[in-house]
């Protein structure tokens, strides 16, 4: 199985990464963008074949280790 | 006073702590490496500042779940004075040991610099030889030191003096919250900090200025 996971940084947590991206897409022309907030893919190949196990597993390794989540939040996907 | 410093893969200023505390302690300490799951009995665990893992992930995060930490979280549960200075200090917190996150530094640069921190706690084992209030020139040189808690772990944290130091008004080079530049755990016995005091030592570092805080370590 595939599960791909999304990090993002919590509302609230300054991003400066994102507003350096924010202010570079302005200095290019792009107006109208109102926010930038940048985050993190992983996508991990799993040998679980049962999905809610693999989602359990993911969920774990999510809380204990690919994620903060004292500033990031994450979603699982799994396919 | 024999110290332990821990060298994990990336970390370059283990040699720089490990000559600092020698020359004011005199006692050279022991180094341990990351998969070593033992600590022989010591006064002190260093974490020292560097790289480790290339800061992949997050930094500080896969150290943070090496072998040896398990161990580091057992001596500080035991009151095992420890010490996180810079990627050590990201160490500490993404293992739980210290509250909050380092994050990316808010002008985006690496900063490099000396800055002025502010003595706030000086009741810790590092501080202790320092008055309340006393400002020292010490080093900074990270891509992430800007320090980050919700609410109500910054009011606990400043609510029960465990902020040690704080960057001098006009010196964060970080956008850290509070101007933190380090912490102590609640029951005491753990630090982190941003700046390198061992880079402030002896003359030919230009001030000997943080040789007063590895007094205190000796003490």
């Amino acid at each position: 199985m595939k599960a791909r996971v999304t990090i993002t940084l919590k509302s609230g947590v300054l991003d400066p990464q994102g507003k350096a991206i924010e202010g570079a897409l302005t200095g290019l022309g792009f107006s109208g963008v109102e926010d930038v907030r940048q985050g993190k893919y992983i996508e991990l190949d799993l040998a679980e074949t049962d999905r809610e196990q693999a989602e359990q597993t993911v969920k774990a390794m999510c809380d204990r280790l690919l994620a903060n989540t004292v500033i990031e939040n994450y979603r699982i996907d799994i396919a | 006073m024999r110290a332990a410093v821990v060298v994990f893969p990336g970390i370059n200023r283990d040699r720089d702590m490990v000559r600092a505390l020698e020359q004011v302690t005199g006692t050279k300490p022991y180094t341990v490496w990351h998969t070593d799951t033992e600590i022989p009995p010591v006064d002190l665990i260093v974490l020292p500042g560097g790289f480790s893992y290339g800061d992949y992930l997050r930094c500080g995060a896969i150290a943070a779940r090496s072998p040896v930490m398990g161990e580091i979280a057992r001596q500080a549960a035991r009151g095992v004075p420890v010490l996180g200075i810079c990627n050590g200090f990201q160490i500490l917190t993404e293992t739980g040991l210290l509250p909050g996150v380092l994050m990316r530094n808010a002008g985006l640069r690496f900063a490099c610099r000396k800055v002025r921190l502010s003595i706030e706690n000086n009741h810790t084992f590092l501080t202790r030889r320092m008055s309340p209030g006393a400002v020292v020139t010490c080093p900074v040189a990270h891509g992430e030191g800007n320090y980050f808690a919700d609410p109500e772990t910054l009011a606990r944290l400043e609510g029960e003096g465990q902020v040690v130091f704080r960057y001098a008004k006009h010196t964060n080079p970080n956008g850290s919250i509070n101007d933190i530049a380090g912490i102590v755990n609640a029951s005491g016995n753990v630090v982190g900090m941003m700046p390198h005091p061992e880079n402030m030592i002896e003359p030919l570092h230009g001030s000997s200025d943080c040789r007063v805080l590895f007094e205190g370590l000796a003490a």
